[in-house]
């Protein structure tokens, strides 16, 4: 395997740069690439300036974090778990957080706050439900982590019918905002929504770091990790509420954005990188540059129609994730 | 100093003991072998010396300290075990994996100073791995990987070594290798504590030896006097004579045919 070069840190920054550039310069009314760095210094023609300042840069920023939090989320959980097919999307925590952000906004929460965390509640359900699911299947969690990823898959089904069951009744308002959840989207970006997912991201991603090195250590196993003195069971839960927190945050923020953490660790891992705190930063700034040119694809490939962004990063990471349970096979 | 106290151990749900009553001694500067039918209870005193069972009865002492009042990093840093299986999810540089037995004493913040990386360096050595130190642990093979695991716990720097079945799957080269190894760390003043099935490797280095039969002590003391014929038929349930080596005088079991009319 090769080592990880310190200057690829650089080149992971720039890309993120391009990429998001890229992005507030293309779109229904294109910009010079130029121009667009003008308009982002408030420079120019005043509709570029509007256009760039309010409406592509939120919706670029907003990207950017779900991408950093769904690889942050991600590369913690598959290091905590020892699954290399880990991620927020597959382990049904992502899908309970749609639960819960479909049931306040169904209920009338219109604030990005009550969303959040209805979502919070709805993906820490789903972790509960999927660990009490794996737990009926074998006597240790972590001792089947097969049992672990299908009990995931169930919950997410079982949480893609309770969408559909609120939806059978609800006001035709209510089922485009759930619809908007399942698919993913980062097209209603607000500064807002930016900031509070920012503050989530980070509050989130700043403890994930802080208990990074516990992550290598739950990486070797339960026994080892209990003789190099770290209690497997209560480290691994901690690691697992971040992640879900992670996950969450970013369902209330754009839904159901599936795969990304999943690819995203696994190319931190093929640049060299192993310990799980610069894996944790490499992989929130592969997630971010990965969802902005994903969110880049949705809105120009078949413009004027819109893409659903979920399902270009399904498109991404089905492949992927097939190659991935080959190797593990 | 780890001394076993009356310990008794039995999982939820399961009516019988997996341990009832164990008491032994693993001293300083020698190494002690605990042996017994599979089943006889050896993983499950490997269990609780890693807290990863309650005890049902009796304690479990390190240097006079019951290890239930050591909070767990410290424990750390004063008992290492390699324990019997470990898959590791993702490889890793195994300098970088050895390097993690230092984790006891850096914590989640404290980067390895130069004094933690000469600790690593000489357990790679004492393991007789330095050659590898640069490779992946996915590409090691079965003796390699078991000494880059016994290295990993050398890295601990902890006074007391505990193995479980540390030479299973293992050729007869790197087998001895192992118990050299472990040995040659106890008569340099660890308490090392070997759970083996090879009884007569075992007899050869070992200055003790513990037999477990259905969670209890079923003799102990030298190898000498552990190794006897008429006992050890008993605890295996299979006919065995016991020898003197030809070569090195150690007492040696010889388990007899039984053979099958089909």
């Amino acid at each position: 395997m090769k080592r990880f070069h310190p200057a690829t840190w650089l080149l992971l920054i720039a890309s993120l740069a391009i990429v998001s550039l890229v992005a507030i310069a293309r779109g229904a009314v294109p910009i010079p690439l130029g121009a667009a760095f003008d308009a982002l210094r408030g420079v120019g023609d005043m509709t570029a300036i509007a256009i760039v300042r309010d409406l592509r840069l939120p919706r670029v920023l907003l990207g950017a974090l779900v991408g950093a939090g769904l690889g942050a989320s991600g590369a913690a959980l598959q290091g905590s778990l020892r699954n290399p097919l880990a991620e927020p999307y597959l382990l049904g925590v992502s899908g309970g957080a749609a639960v819960g952000a479909v049931i306040a906004f169904s209920l009338g929460a219109g604030s990005d706050v009550v969303i959040t965390l209805a979502a919070f509640a709805g993906g820490i359900g789903a972790v509960f439900v999927a660990l009490g699911v794996a737990r009926a299947g074998g006597r240790s969690v972590r001792a089947d982590l097969r049992t672990l990823l299908i009990a995931g898959v169930i919950v997410g089904a079982f949480a893609n019918a309770a969408i559909m069951v609120a939806l059978a009744s609800a006001e035709p308002n209510t089922v485009r905002g759930a619809l908007w959840w399942m698919m993913g989207s980062a097209a209603d970006a607000t500064w807002t929504r930016v900031a509070w997912l920012g503050a989530s991201i980070a509050g989130a991603g700043a403890a994930l770091l802080y208990w990074a090195r516990e992550i290598d250590v739950l990486a070797l196993g339960e026994e080892t990790a209990a003789s190099l003195g770290v209690d497997a069971e209560r480290a691994g839960k901690r690691i697992f509420l971040i992640a879900a927190l992670l996950a969450a945050a970013t369902v209330a923020a754009a839904g159901l954005i599936g795969f990304v953490g999943l690819v995203v660790p696994h190319i931190a891992r093929h640049l060299g990188l192993r310990s799980h705190r610069p894996l944790i930063v490499a992989a929130s700034l592969i997630g971010a540059t990965l969802v902005v040119a994903a969110d880049l694809a949705a809105r120009t490939l078949a413009a004027p129609v819109e893409l659903p962004l979920g399902a270009i990063t399904a498109l991404l990471g089905v492949p992927f994730f097939l190659v991935q349970l080959r190797r593990a096979a | 100093m780890i001394t076993f106290d009356d310990v008794a151990v039995r999982y939820p749900g399961a009516r019988a003991f997996a341990v009832g009553g164990v008491s032994f001694a693993i001293p300083r500067g020698q190494l002690t072998a605990l042996a017994g039918p599979n089943g006889s209870g050896k993983s499950s005193i490997v269990r609780a010396l890693l807290r990863r069972v309650d005890l049902a009865g009796g304690s479990i002492g390190l240097d006079g300290r019951s290890i239930a009042d050591i909070p767990p990093s410290e424990l750390a840093r004063s008992l290492a075990v390699v324990p019997q299986r470990e898959e590791s999810a993702f490889p890793a540089r195994v300098r970088d994996y050895v390097a993690l037995g230092r984790y006891p004493h850096l914590g989640l913040w404290k980067s390895p100073d130069a004094e933690d990386m000469r600790l690593v360096e000489a357990a790679l050595r004492q393991a007789g791995i330095d050659d590898l130190a640069d490779r992946e642990t996915d590409a090691l093979s079965g003796g390699e990987w078991q000494r880059v695991r016994i290295a990993r716990a050398l890295a601990q720097s902890a006074p007391a070594l505990v193995l479980d079945e540390p030479t299973t799957f293992l050729d007869v080269a790197h087998e001895m290798a192992i118990f050299e190894l472990l040995y040659s760390l106890a008569r340099a003043g660890k308490a090392v504590l070997l759970v083996s099935h090879q009884l007569n490797l075992v007899a050869r280095f070992a200055d003790n030896m513990v037999l477990l039969d259905a969670g209890k002590v079923a003799l102990s003391g030298a190898p000498s006097e552990v190794m006897r014929a008429d006992r050890l038929e008993q605890i295996y349930a299979w006919p065995v004579v016991v020898t003197r080596d030809a070569a090195t005088g150690a007492p040696a079991l010889v388990p007899l045919r039984q053979p099958l009319n089909l």
